[in-house]
């Protein structure tokens, strides 16, 4: 196939290029040479973005595979392999992120032998550790379905039903215990976010950001790959979208009024601007955009609302990974380069694997069984999504 | 039993040689440059402070209940029943949730190293066990610095205050903090200004209960949650069936 640099593509490759020579600092001049943590701040952009946020942007996959398979909601079908396949590669870079960010990383399989059970740690390793498992097993079939392999997916089939119950389970445990993480830091952590509710929100959050990231990946690889999306799908997970930031937004209230902080709340402060700036774009924003029925029955719109949510929650989680310990510590954290970089070259992993799982796996086969064809022009401005296919 | 250690801050002189004999036991560099460090690091576990010609120590304060113990995933640190809080570098994998998650900010990471430990003071358990004081008791020129059983130092720092009330803050750090600790401090100043934690902050409850209250549940969440997600799974398949089984027993009468 002949190579075409596109503008995407040599972005791709500049991210990859210095997320290896970062790569090359962290593991050849430490942890320290690569990362601005210190003993005051030991854990950084890496903790928060790469793996409070990571898990939570892989939260498709069980949101999708619980309401069509354990709600039998059929109309979502279409929606539920790319869904794993999201949470899938999510869970593997979330594995590469932690590769980074521990300080001993060759030694990450003593998770499996030496288990503290009153570890949260532990605890969201294991389910981690499970759940990369059963994604893999969901995911399978659609191997088995490029290779024409018939027999072991009726075995696969055969064990769905644990398949699923098992993941949902596994995602509740571990979706909340991130949460549960930063419930030991009550005096270190900010009254915004240090809450004994932690573990409910980040369940909620990782429904919402579920939901989310289905109507944002969807409408983004429809585009990239010039595929028609079924409208009655989307239409389905903004309403559903809409109710979890309702709940989401209902139980950050209920916390605030019940700690009595809804005064400071609204008093100008370092903490409350990074507190606005997660409220707005987590509730206000989305919350008034999906009101409007005009927005929850365009593609466009919905696609634009789902952008804000996952960005809102991108920002609470840096707030209570970052932002949040600032004033404790008594200086700022601003992560060096190489961090941004690694998390970057993480980012694209994701987009080009996504890429090349839609280009050769049957992710997005048609009901009818073939694949649509891509025009060429679509397949130029399809960027990051598509290069690795080349 | 349980031993601890008692630092009496107004017979402190500030000589430092706690300093010194505590690298020279844990075998860190110590010299001019390390002395003149006033922060605790990977290479010095403990530290002498000096603020308006008072002096203050800081050390790890071996939790009755340690934050540090409870959080590790692979259980690198454990609380012994002599005292100490130890460490084992063998199990550690770097995630540095000791560190989070610690009130008195004691575990230090060796940032440089490509193979990095998490350092802290432990308390000298070789010579704990082996019925010898710390080497920080041991060389302190004043007492200051006071190794024994734990409770026989929390009566000897309740006498001393009692006898000397002008002397001293009418409190032992440690006693209830985070739940009692092994490490106990008198003074006439207030530790929160030497960069320890206020009491009030940290309160009495330990650390490893806020934790706890949620993972206790999960032993009766998992049985429940699994049930409730298969009877979900169970019914919402059965009304298909039914379903289908009903559109088959139609088309077969209508025939």
């Amino acid at each position: 196939m002949k190579f075409k640099l596109t503008l995407w593509k040599a972005i791709f490759i500049v991210i990859m290029v210095l997320g290896l020579y970062s790569s090359y600092v962290r593991y050849f001049h430490g942890l320290g040479a690569a990362t601005n943590m210190t003993d005051q701040f030991p854990w950084g952009l890496w903790i928060g973005f790469d793996c409070l946020c990571g898990v939570m942007l892989a939260a498709g996959g069980f949101c999708m595979v619980g309401a069509v398979y354990l709600f039998n909601v059929e109309r979502l079908h279409a929606v539920v392999r790319p869904a794993v396949l999201t949470a899938f590669l999510g869970y593997l870079l979330f594995i590469v992120g932690l590769l980074f960010d521990l300080g001993r990383p060759w030694f990450i399989w003593h998770q499996m032998i030496y288990m503290n059970p009153h570890s949260v740690m532990f605890e969201v390793g294991f389910c981690v550790m499970t759940y990369t498992t059963v994604l893999f097993f969901e995911f399978l079939p659609n191997v088995f379905e490029a290779l024409k392999w018939t027999t072991p997916i009726k075995w696969i089939k055969k064990i769905y039903p644990v398949l699923i119950v098992a993941g949902i389970l596994l995602s509740t445990l571990h979706q909340s215990s991130l949460g549960s993480l930063y419930l030991i830091m009550p005096s270190k952590l900010h009254p915004f976010w240090y809450s004994p509710a932690l573990p409910f929100f980040f369940f909620a959050s990782a429904v919402a950001v579920g939901l989310a990231m289905t109507i944002f990946e969807s409408t983004q690889s429809a585009k990239a790959f010039g595929r028609q999306l079924e409208l009655p799908v989307l239409v389905t997970l903004g309403g559903a979208l809409l109710i979890a930031l309702w709940v989401n937004v209902l139980l950050r209230f209920e916390d605030f009024f019940h700690r009595g902080l809804l005064r400071q709340v609204f008093t100008p402060s370092y903490e409350a601007y990074f507190l606005w700036l997660e409220l707005i774009l987590t509730f206000v924003i989305p919350i008034t955009m999906l009101s409007f029925k005009k927005v929850r029955l365009s593609p466009q719109w919905l696609y634009l609302a789902s952008i804000f949510t996952v960005l809102g929650f991108i920002t609470n989680r840096l707030n209570i990974a970052l932002i949040g310990f600032e004033t404790y510590v008594g200086h700022h954290y601003m992560p060096k380069w190489t961090e941004f970089s690694i998390t970057l070259m993480i980012i694209a992993m994701g987009f080009a694997l996504f890429g090349l799982a839609v280009r050769y796996l049957p992710i997005f086969e048609t009901e009818t069984g073939h694949k649509l064809e891509q025009p060429e022009h679509i397949r130029v401005r399809t960027g990051v999504l598509s290069h690795a296919g080349d | 039993m349980s031993k601890a250690i008692l630092y009496d801050a107004t017979m402190c002189i500030g000589c430092k040689q706690c300093e010194g004999a505590c690298a020279q036991q844990n075998k860190l560099p110590y010299d001019d440059a390390v002395a003149a460090e006033s922060v605790q690091s990977a290479h010095k576990y403990t530290v002498v402070l000096a603020k308006n010609d008072k002096f203050m120590r800081r050390l790890c304060m071996h939790c009755e209940k340690p934050a540090c113990a409870s959080v590790c995933p692979v259980g690198a640190f454990h609380k012994t029943k002599e005292g100490p809080v130890l460490y084992d570098v063998w199990k550690c994998i770097g995630c540095r949730y000791c560190m989070v998650s610690c009130v008195f900010g004691q575990p230090k990471y060796e940032w440089q190293s490509l193979n990095p430990r998490v350092r802290k003071c432990i308390m000298c358990p070789d010579r704990v066990v082996a019925g010898k004081q710390t080497a920080c008791a041991e060389i302190c020129p004043t007492g200051a610095t006071k190794f024994g059983e734990r409770d026989d130092l929390i009566n000897e720092a309740k006498d001393r205050i009692r006898q000397n009330p002008s002397n001293y803050k009418p409190r032992i750090y440690g006693l209830n903090e985070v739940g009692g600790t092994s490490v106990f401090i008198i003074a006439a100043a207030d530790v929160e200004d030497y960069g320890y934690p206020a009491s009030a902050k940290i309160g009495d409850t330990p650390m490893p209960e806020y934790t706890g209250r949620v993972m206790e549940r999960i032993p009766d969440f998992i049985p429940l949650w699994t049930l409730v997600l298969g009877g979900i799974y169970w019914v919402s398949h059965r009304r298909d069936e039914v379903a289908a089984a009903e559109a088959q027993a139609k088309n077969g009468s209508g025939r």
